[in-house]
Order: C-alpha cells, then structure tokens, then sequence
C-alpha cells in the first residue's frame, strides 16, 4: 500500500517536470515548429507499450511455470496498459505525421508495426473476457501473450521489407537532436516509466482483488 | 496390506483464491469400488481430474503403487478408463472406426478381436458399421462405455455414469460393473445417486468444500446412517 | 516411433471422418472459389492492373477458407468431448497437436490444389511463369497457417463467442506469412526475378520453425495446467 502511495506521488511529479521539459525547456524545432514537440510524449508512450508487452510476454511464461495467479494477473494488467499507450501512440502519430509529412498516415514499418501490435493485443485482451473459467483463461491467454510478442520482431521485418520495396518511403526525420531535447526525452521516458509502474501496481492489486471476489461468489 | 494402489497425500489443489482441494489425504486399495458423493462444486470433479493428470496438484503429491505421478510417464495414463456425461465419439464414424482409432492410441493389440468382444458385452456388434450420428442416446453411452474399456484399463472412473441413461443401458453398466469388480478392476465413481452408489459400491466417501469429510467401506455403516451423515454433511 | 504413429492415427482419423461428413473441404472450397470469384468485380476485366493484385486476392481467399476450416476441424473434437478423451489418452499430448495440424494443412491444400487452376484461369494469369516457386509458398505459408491456426482454433473454440475469436486472434499474428506469400507471388505473377523473392520463402521458412519450436514447447502446459 505504502510503495503505491509513493509511487503515486512521484509519477504525477515526473510527469510535471517532463511537461516542464517537453514545452518549455527544449528549444523549438526548426523546420516543424511546436507541433515536434508531441514527439516526446509519441515516443514514450511507444517505449513503453512495447515495455508493457514485454512484461505480458515474461509473465505468461512465468505463469504456465509456476501456476501462480498473481503472474497472470500482472500479464493481463500489462497487457492493459499497454493497449492504453499503443492507442496514444496511433493517436499521436498521425497528429505529428500530417504537419511533418503532409499525409495522416504512412505504412511506415514502425507505425504499421505498432498498429499489429494493437490488434493482438486488442485479442489476447477479449480472449480473456469470453472465457469464464479462470483456470482456462490464464493459460490460453498465457499462449498468446508470449505468441503475440515473439511475433512482434517479425513482423517488423517483414513489414521493413515489404515498405522498402516501395521507393516512395517516406523518411524519417534527420537523426542529429539537439542535447536540450535528447535531454527532454529522456526525462520523459523515465516519467512514463514511472507511470507505468504506478499504473501496473495499482492495476495488478484490482485484479487480484476481482479473483478474490469472484472466489468468494464461486 | 500391501502399498495402497492410489495415494493422496496432503494434495492441494489452488485456482487463484479458489482452494478446491484442502489438504487432500485419501488412499484406495486395488480392486475397491469407491462411491464419491458430494455437493456441486466440492472438488468432486477436481479429484478426478488430478487422479487422470488432467490436471497437477497446486501442492502435495498423488502416488500410484507408491510412485508419485509427476515421475510417470505419459503411460499412466493408459491404466484408466474414463467415462463421462459426454460420450467422447466421433458422430460422422461408425462404431467399429471410432474404437479403432482410440484402440490405436492406447496400443491395444489385436484389435478387431477385443472390438468384437467388448462390442458384444455393450449389445452393439450388429450395429458396429453404423454412424454414431444415427445412434440412440441409450446406444451412444452403451458405446461410450465400450470405449473406455477398450483397453482393459486397470482403473475404471466414472462421472456421473447414471446421467440420462435408460433402463437399458444402465443395467447394461450395472452389470459391467459387477463384472469388472469382481475382476478385481478399481472403480472409483462420482455419482448423486446415494442409493444406487452405495448398493454398488465397496467404499463410500463424501467430499465437501474440497475435504474428504467421509470415507470408510460400506460393511462399517447401513444405508440409512450413511443417507443421514450425507445430508448432514452437505447441510451444514 | 510411438510418436509418429499417434501422429498418423490422429490424420488418418481425420481425413477419414472428412471422407465421411465431406463437410470442412466443402465448405473451405466453396468459400475460397466464391471469394476468387467476388473479388473479380474489383477491376475491370482484363486490365492490366489486375497482375499487380491478383496474387494477394489468391492467397486471402486461402486464408479466409482456411479460417472457416479451423473452426470446423477444431469443432468435431470438442463436440462430444472427444478433446478431452484425446487428452486422456496415454500419448504425447504435443503429438495429438501436431497431427491436428497436419490434418488441417492437408485440408488447406486439397482446397488450394482445386482454388489454383480455376483462379488462373478466372483471371487469365499463369503463377507458374517462372517455375514452381508458388509451390514452396503455398507449402511453406500453408504450413504457417495450420500450425498457429490449430493451436488458436483450440483456444477459439473453448471461448464463448467461438467463430469470432479465431480470426481476431490470428489474422494479426498471420501478418508475416500473409505479407511473405503476397509478396512472393505478385514477383511470379508479374514475370519478376525470382531471386527477389528468396527472400520472402527465407521469412516464411523462419515462421514456420520458430512457431512450430514455440508451439511444441507451450502445447503441454497450454492444455494441463
């Protein structure tokens, strides 16, 4: 309870100062002006959701192990929240994507990539939800938490080969950034992080609180 | 006495906060026919699934003539015969097929001779070449029943058997029953059935909230004392 | 050895009991044709814009036919609890899995043996050009298919809304082989060379043994916990 409060708090401070470095410490973007500055909140939000998944992923293999129910309620809670920033970074995306490249959407390896990455885990999520015995749920949702991201790398390739095949990819941005906003960046993945944690702890405790209840109903 | 042949000893059985064993200790001898009754969703189902590996314990360790389970292989498995509410065929082929094919799995031998004979017992050899699909209900569990002895199995578990069978088929079960113990085969049944169980049976356990909350052998205890300890049990 | 065999006796079961009931081929064949068939409308007859989409139009119409399949297949066994009774059996378990697997890449490949020859000449295009490549697609792709698809028909079907879970679980997991194969094909169709497409048969084989490795390692904990 103690480790939640804290965490709590310390999220919604990192959160402060990354607003803080994200609109007013780093410098303006030359050519794409504020509107760039989506771009550290973009990133990690997609840092993090594919963070999120990768627990998912551990946790399920964790799980058919040891049979241990918290491991599958730490998955499912993941899996959660990581859906939660995958949509942030389909949403955020576009926004930055029609003032930089002049179109909403691009099949951009990384981008389409990620947009996979929704739709499987937009399906491990309503796996879960159609099977009522809990038992059946954790391990067929366990398979397909650690199918679904042994996927993700090749799907990427493949989505890189496909696109680079296509000459009129669209580049990305040049890669030099200026340190203030390398700095920004940083600073805001770490606050995500940290908002990650807080929300998967918080998430984690609900859903062992439902199987509790749902025993109890049992 | 020599090693008991099933042995549960101090099993637990967890899924999340549901507990549907406790602290299970029970052991049966070969060649006892064990009537389990018990409430829905008292770990009847459970027991039975640990017995067949369908499932492992959370805890504790089930030992078969005195080697845990987890140390056997997938050959265990051959020495039960499971019939259940569900028929376990295939609707679209004949009786004759579907007992081949699950035969094949267990590596019975000389096949069409053991088909012949078990089909026999079950009164369904004239029909062997018919389509389950077409079969009756009585007639589906009379070849369910014939499947799960396909191969001679040394323990023979039943849940529910009784369920939606008619007359025929159950004194057809009946009297295989009676047959296979005094063979001295296992039989460990769930039923709900008090008076049919206990008339059958050797040994009468009752399990609730996840314990054995009775078991001896039926010479100790009548009919009425054992009708009166269930609904106490199952009261309370 | 004993693996092997339970592996035939779970595909000679099958392919009996298609023999029989004749009612996953049929259905898979009937779709897939139908879908070749609907997506004509597209373009216009004989224009030439056609070569550049028609191999992605041929190998969806499989994969459609491939999901109805799935479900049918994975039905039989869990109506009447056969399932169970399989997982009872004193085998593999992993065994029982693989030659499900086999058993519904067999289906696939009798629907795309006849879905083939009617597409080309539907379409008026010969994916043969330039030699027998499309083959090692359809093989390896199919393959990818089957081995994932049975193992989320098998959790498809113990959901409660069955059919719709299956395509929303494997679609997206499908999207590597899905990309390989259409990509691999539109190079025959268009007359390509086909050292450009070497690559994508690479992808395909990689999905195959990676999933198949992965399936085999998580099949028995999937089914016992």
């Amino acid at each position: 309870m103690k480790i939640q409060k804290i965490l709590d708090i310390f999220a919604v401070l990192m959160v402060c100062v990354a607003l803080y470095f994200a609109f007013i410490f780093a410098p303006s973007e030359k050519v794409m002006g504020a509107i760039q500055r989506i771009f550290y909140f973009h990133v990690s939000s997609a840092w993090i959701a594919f963070f999120a998944f990768f627990v998912t992923f551990v946790f399920s293999i964790l799980f058919l192990i040891k049979q241990n129910y918290l491991f599958d309620d730490i998955a499912e809670s993941s899996a959660e929240i990581g859906i939660l920033f995958c949509t942030i970074v389909l949403i955020t995306g576009p926004i930055w994507a029609k003032p930089a490249w002049g179109v909403w959407w691009t099949w951009d390896p990384r981008l389409t990539t990620t947009t996979i990455l929704w739709f499987i885990y937009a399906g491990y999520l309503m796996l879960r939800k159609f099977i009522d015995e809990p038992d059946k749920r954790a391990r067929f949702a366990s398979a397909v938490g650690i199918i679904g991201f042994i996927d993700v790398p090749i799907v990427f390739f493949s989505i890189r080969w496909w696109r680079t095949i296509h000459p009129n990819v669209v580049q990305e941005g040049g890669g030099g950034l200026h340190p203030d906003m390398t700095k920004a960046l940083l600073i805001s993945v770490f606050a995500f992080t940290v908002l990650y944690a807080a929300l998967l702890l918080k998430r984690t405790h609900i859903a062992s609180l439902t199987r509790k209840i749902d025993s109890l109903e049992g | 006495m020599s090693e008991p042949l099933i042995q549960f000893s101090k099993v637990n059985k967890k899924y999340g906060h549901i507990q549907a064993l406790k602290d299970v200790s029970v052991s049966f001898n070969k060649g006892e026919f064990i009537s389990i009754f018990g409430p829905n969703g008292a770990g009847k189902s459970t027991f039975l699934k640990l017995l067949c590996t369908m499932t492992g314990p959370s805890s504790g360790d089930i030992l078969f003539e005195g080697t845990p389970l987890k140390k056997l292989k997938d050959d265990y498995r051959s020495k039960f015969g499971v019939i259940s509410h569900q028929p376990f065929l295939y609707s679209e082929l004949t009786a004759l097929e579907n007992l081949r094919f699950y035969g094949g799995l267990y590596g019975v031998e000389k096949i069409d001779e053991r088909i012949k004979e078990i089909l026999t017992k079950v009164e369904l050899y004239k029909r062997r070449n018919d389509k389950v699909r077409g079969y009756s209900r009585g007639m589906l569990q009379r070849l369910s029943i014939a499947r799960a002895l396909i191969h001679d199995p040394e323990i023979v578990v039943l849940d529910e058997p009784y369920t939606g069978l008619d007359t025929h088929a159950s004194g057809i079960l009946t009297n295989i029953l009676l047959e296979l113990f005094d063979d001295k085969k296992t039989i460990i049944m769930v039923t709900h059935n008090i008076k049919q169980g206990y008339d059958a049976s050797s040994r009468l356990a009752i399990i609730k909230g996840g314990k054995f909350v009775f078991n001896d052998e039926k010479s100790n205890i009548s009919l009425d004392d054992f009708e009166k300890i269930y609904t106490e049990a199952v009261s309370k | 050895m004993n693996y092997l065999r339970t592996i035939s006796a779970v595909v000679k079961k099958d392919l009996l009991h298609e023999l029989k009931s004749r009612e996953i081929v049929v259905s898979m064949l009937l779709f897939s044709v139908l879908t070749v068939v609907v997506f004509s409308f597209i373009f216009e007859p004989g224009s030439e814009f056609k070569n550049r989409v028609v191999g992605g139009i041929l190998w969806m119409s499989v994969i459609f036919a491939g999901l109805l399949g799935l479900n049918k297949s994975m039905m039989s066994e869990v109506d009447g609890g056969n399932f169970s009774a399989l997982m009872l059996a004193p085998v593999d378990r992993s065994a029982i899995f693989f030659g499900k697997a086999i058993s519904n890449f067999l289906f696939m490949t009798i629907v795309e043996a006849i879905t083939i020859p009617l597409f080309m000449v539907l379409y008026n295009v010969n994916i043969f050009n330039t030699g027998f490549l499309p083959l090692v697609v359809f093989f390896l792709g199919t393959y990818g298919f089957a081995i994932l698809g049975t193992l989320f028909s098998i959790i498809s079907v113990n959901t409660r809304t069955r059919e719709v879970m299956l395509p929303l679980l494997l679609l997206p997991v499908m999207v590597p082989v899905i990309l390989a194969s259409v990509q691999a094909l539109n190079i025959y169709v268009l007359g390509n060379d086909v050292v450009e497409s070497y690559k994508w048969l690479k992808l395909l084989a990689v999905f195959d043994i990676i999933f198949t490795v992965v399936v085999f390692a998580v099949f028995d904990f999937i089914v016992e916990d």
